[in-house]
């Protein structure tokens, strides 16, 4: 098996982008057009990445399971996007914005692609600016930035509270663009169901059309896959309900390996839990807690309502806890911090499960008007659902699962282990490590899709030229369909007692109770026994209505929890190895006496890349060492 | 609550539709309205029946995907929500709830409630968007564009392109939805370059598609989830009328 190389260039960390572009490997534009790509997942990562590989010219086939490219799950991003243009002369930089997302990520990420995401960042809103999207601009016509958690400058670009929606569409109607001049053609409605490698190099995928049923083969010289994370494992997120992870799970059973899978990112700040109907959580974006206060009762179990609590008894625990970074701490920290205090009892709401975020004190400095101008739109979300106005009483909120930072391990080249299978935006494990600061995943998305990936893919692709198009009808994807039949076939003649989404609620709960803020080793063994209980179940019992040749939602549903099942029991492994706390993985084991999460340098400075090894054995762990040259490893501290 | 549901059911696109009466028994007001759907859809595969075919994504009002007729409402009777944010709430105890998929000659009916939207991203083919390739792009602050302006913009850009404002158009036009990224576009600088192109593009694209024409009704935007205004529809015609004339 492969190796882990990670290909890092050599030369100094801010001269190795550099280096890498001007000693790359290149196509020249008339053979471009002969060179197919397929693109699976039109979030911002491939609708960018699609976009810039139609305009140098490839051949490029784009796959999403929604009826257009716009409806993907970057267009739910709330806050905004980062980029070291230092607009606001506040000492930003691009070596500002690494180390910000190094600390952030608790140094278990690659120096090397966290400080390319740094440095493309700014083209990428050069680029966005000019493809029409509306950010937020200052008085004089020149753009506004605000700031966001984990930092202390103001380097984030934002469109009210839709800037996902708005970066999305830019991309989008750029792919548009693409598909008017015949370099990209779109294939909506499709879920890709397998990946079909021939003498180990990826050439191509199955598909199932989602309208007609129908299996469809499709080959490439190259396979990028953007097909975001996986948090919908917990069921209630705040992710789309279709999101989901099978694409990139697909790849890691054909031999991609799999980065960190337990790092997963718990967003401090959405609407709580309501009821058992319920089929997600809604984010509140984090950008509120730039004007909002966190707070609850000091006195436990104080069921006033908010506005009747004086403010002698309030506890802003954020303030007190960490007066340096206050209610701009980190997604983790915030977390794990209203965590502590609703398990402790101070929590408010029905069920004791929510804090407080208190735009009292900004309305009154800054007036109404003001703070509708920022927020305005999520303020209106936030009553439909919850039918509160929080002008005038505090929004309540709670964590909830957001964001992977896992994802397939990929080298310097967003190459997978599997040769020409690459994975770009969240479907990567890359620029995060354990932990994702606010407004950091459209800046790594785009500047994946705009500006990393077409670069890399032609240095792959420079020696391919003389490789014909790829024929479907060999025995490779002979097989590869034969794979994705049987598992339609068998999902389907179980014909059980229990629908989709009870075995999906049910995981999701096994997962949020035992792997979701804090984990210990007693609870992560439990869960991988009910996981696989709920799993043997699952394949006696489910009941999947229809047939496999029509519209068949609840087939789509079952082809994916049948794989998120797979998943839990990948991220359970990787937590019990991982016996450290660092970012967004809190081993209880590992804290320091007043809870904070402690990191294990000296054996866990590692990315986990795990290997699968069939369904009935244990995947193998290979480790990438990380090496820090250009920043102190030091314990994060926001205090 | 007790919930009387009328509820559109058509195999596929070929097959002959009808109305189907389904009643849910234990109706949560807290329920969001695909959450009362997904309820009435686990009966429905528990008995050995089939789910009703629905659209849905983000469920919170942004990707644009649900998009239901309630009642003769596109999104039902909710100002400014779309079907995902609308609440069992807004319903009485005993009511009888007519839900059919989006109806216009440019958006047939795939299966039960899903409606094919393609034709939206046809119109954006045409011209619906700035045509700059990576890389090309100038500093970012040599744009200056008014914050008056770039508000407006963003206002107009807040589409989510699901179509309510077809349906709720007795002529089945897409005016509001073309109209909304024509403007997008020319109040900013960035897209005023290829402007007059683009306006005739896309509202020649928009009648070959079968869309009809606006009449000054205003459905479109008393039932736009995002607040999208008519205003725009304004603005395109006078970029439309001066596009022809130079």
């Amino acid at each position: 098996m492969a190796k882990l190389d990670s290909k890092i260039p050599g030369g100094p960390l801010s001269k190795k982008w550099s280096t890498y572009k001007s000693s790359m490997k290149l196509v020249n534009p008339a053979n471009k057009k002969k060179l197919d790509i397929i693109l699976v997942g039109t979030g911002l990562a491939g609708s960018a990445a699609a976009s810039s590989l139609g305009e140098l010219g490839y051949n490029v086939k784009v796959f999403c399971f929604q009826d257009t490219p716009r409806r993907a799950h970057s267009v739910a991003a709330q806050g905004g996007i980062n980029a070291a243009k230092n607009y606001k002369n506040d000492g930003d930089s691009v070596y500002r914005l690494f180390f910000d997302m190094i600390k952030g990520g608790d140094f278990r990420a690659r120096e090397a692609n966290v400080y390319r995401a740094a440095e493309v960042s700014n083209a990428t809103i050069d680029h966005l600016t000019a493809s029409g999207v509306p950010f937020a601009r200052e008085y004089g016509g020149t753009l506004d930035n605000r700031s966001f958690g984990g930092v202390q400058v103001s380097r984030t670009f934002y469109a009210k509270g839709q800037t996902g929606q708005q970066c999305l569409l830019g991309a989008y109607s750029s792919l548009k663009r693409q598909i008017s001049k015949g370099t990209v053609k779109m294939f909506s409605r499709r879920e890709m169901l397998e990946i079909v490698i021939i003498n180990g190099k990826a050439r191509g995928i199955i598909t199932r059309n989602l309208v007609t049923g129908e299996i469809e083969r499709h080959s490439g010289h190259a396979v990028i896959l953007a097909t975001g994370g996986y948090g919908t494992i917990y069921y209630l997120s705040t992710l789309a309900v279709n999101s989901n992870a099978s694409a990139a799970w697909i790849a890691y059973k054909n031999g991609a390996f799999f980065g960190n899978p337990s790092f997963v990112q718990i967003h401090p700040s959405s609407i709580p839990v309501l009821n058992d109907y319920q089929a997600k959580l809604t984010l509140m974006s984090e950008s509120l807690r730039n004007d909002g206060r966190v707070w609850v009762p000091k006195k436990k179990g104080d069921k006033r309502p908010a506005n009747d609590i004086p403010e002698e008894e309030r506890d802003y625990y954020l303030e007190r806890k960490y007066p340096a970074y206050g209610n701009l701490v980190p997604r983790d920290v915030g977390s794990r911090a209203a965590k502590e205090r609703c398990d402790a009892g101070y929590g408010v709401g029905d069920t004791g499960l929510a804090v407080n975020l208190d735009f009292k004190d900004a309305i009154a400095k800054q007036g109404k008007k003001a703070i509708e101008d920022k927020y305005g739109n999520l303020f209106e979300m936030y009553e439909k659902i919850t039918g509160i106005n929080s002008y005038e009483e505090p929004m309540r909120i709670y964590p909830a699962g957001h964001y992977t930072m896992g994802g397939l391990w990929v080298d310097y080249n967003l190459m997978t282990t599997i040769t020409g299978l690459f994975a770009i935006g969240e479907a990567n494990f890359s620029d995060h490590g354990a932990n994702r600061l606010g407004a950091s995943s459209l800046m790594q998305c785009s500047g994946d899709g705009y500006f990393i990936i077409p670069n890399t893919i032609t240095n792959y692709l420079a020696d391919k030229i003389r490789t014909p198009r790829i024929a479907t009808d060999t025995p490779e994807f002979d097989e590869a369909e034969k794979t994705t039949k049987e598992k339609i076939d068998k999902l389907l003649s179980i014909n059980g007692s229990k629908t989709v989404t009870f075995f999906h609620k049910q995981l999701g709960k096994i997962m949020w109770d035992y792997c979701g803020m804090a984990r210990n080793e007693k609870d992560l063994k439990k869960a991988m026994e009910l996981v696989n209980e709920l799993q043997i179940e699952f394949w006696k019992d489910v009941k999947v209505p229809g047939t496999a040749d029509e519209l068949n939602q609840e087939l789509e549903k079952a082809c994916r929890v049948a794989d998120f099942f797979e998943i839990a029991k990948l991220m359970i492994t990787d937590a019990l190895n991982r016996k450290e706390s660092c970012g967004a993985h809190f081993r209880k084991e590992s804290q320091t006496e007043t809870g904070e999460a402690m990191r294990i340098d000296k054996e866990y400075s590692y990315v986990s890349a795990w290997e699968y090894k069939g369904i009935d054995n244990p995947p193998h762990l290979h480790k990438e060492e990380l090496k820090f040259e250009n920043v102190e490893v030091k314990v994060r501290d926001y205090k | 609550m007790k919930i009387k549901l009328k509820i559109w059911r058509q195999k596929n696109a070929k097959a002959k539709g009808k109305f189907v009466n389904y009643t849910l028994d234990d109706v949560s007001p807290e329920m969001s309205f695909l959450e009362m759907l997904d309820a009435l859809n686990s009966k429905l595969i528990l008995q050995d029946d089939e789910p009703v075919a629905f659209e849905h994504d983000c469920r919170e009002g942004i990707c644009g995907c649900c998009g239901l007729y309630i009642n003769g409402r596109p999104h039902g009777p909710g100002e400014k929500t779309t079907t995902c944010e609308l609440h069992m709430r807004s319903f009485k105890d005993g009511q009888t709830i007519v839900i059919e998929p989006w109806r216009a000659k440019a958006f047939p009916v795939i299966k039960d409630l899903i409606a094919d939207r393609n034709a939206f991203d046809k119109i954006i083919i045409a011209g619906g968007f700035v045509s700059v390739n990576a890389g090309s792009a100038p500093e970012a602050n040599s744009i200056l564009i008014k914050k008056k302006n770039a508000d407006e913009a963003f206002d107009s850009a807040a589409c989510i392109g699901c179509g309510a404002c077809v349906a709720a158009c007795k002529n089945a036009s897409a005016m509001l939805f073309i109209s909304a990224k024509i403007s997008q576009l020319t109040l900013l600088n960035q897209g005023k370059v290829e402007a007059m192109e683009r306006v005739q593009a896309m509202v020649a694209k928009m009648d070959e598609l079968g869309f009809g024409n606006c009449t000054n009704t205003y459905a479109c935007e008393a039932e736009c989830p995002k607040g999208i205004k008519v205003t725009n529809i304004a603005r395109m015609n006078r970029e439309f009328i001066a596009a022809k004339v130079s």
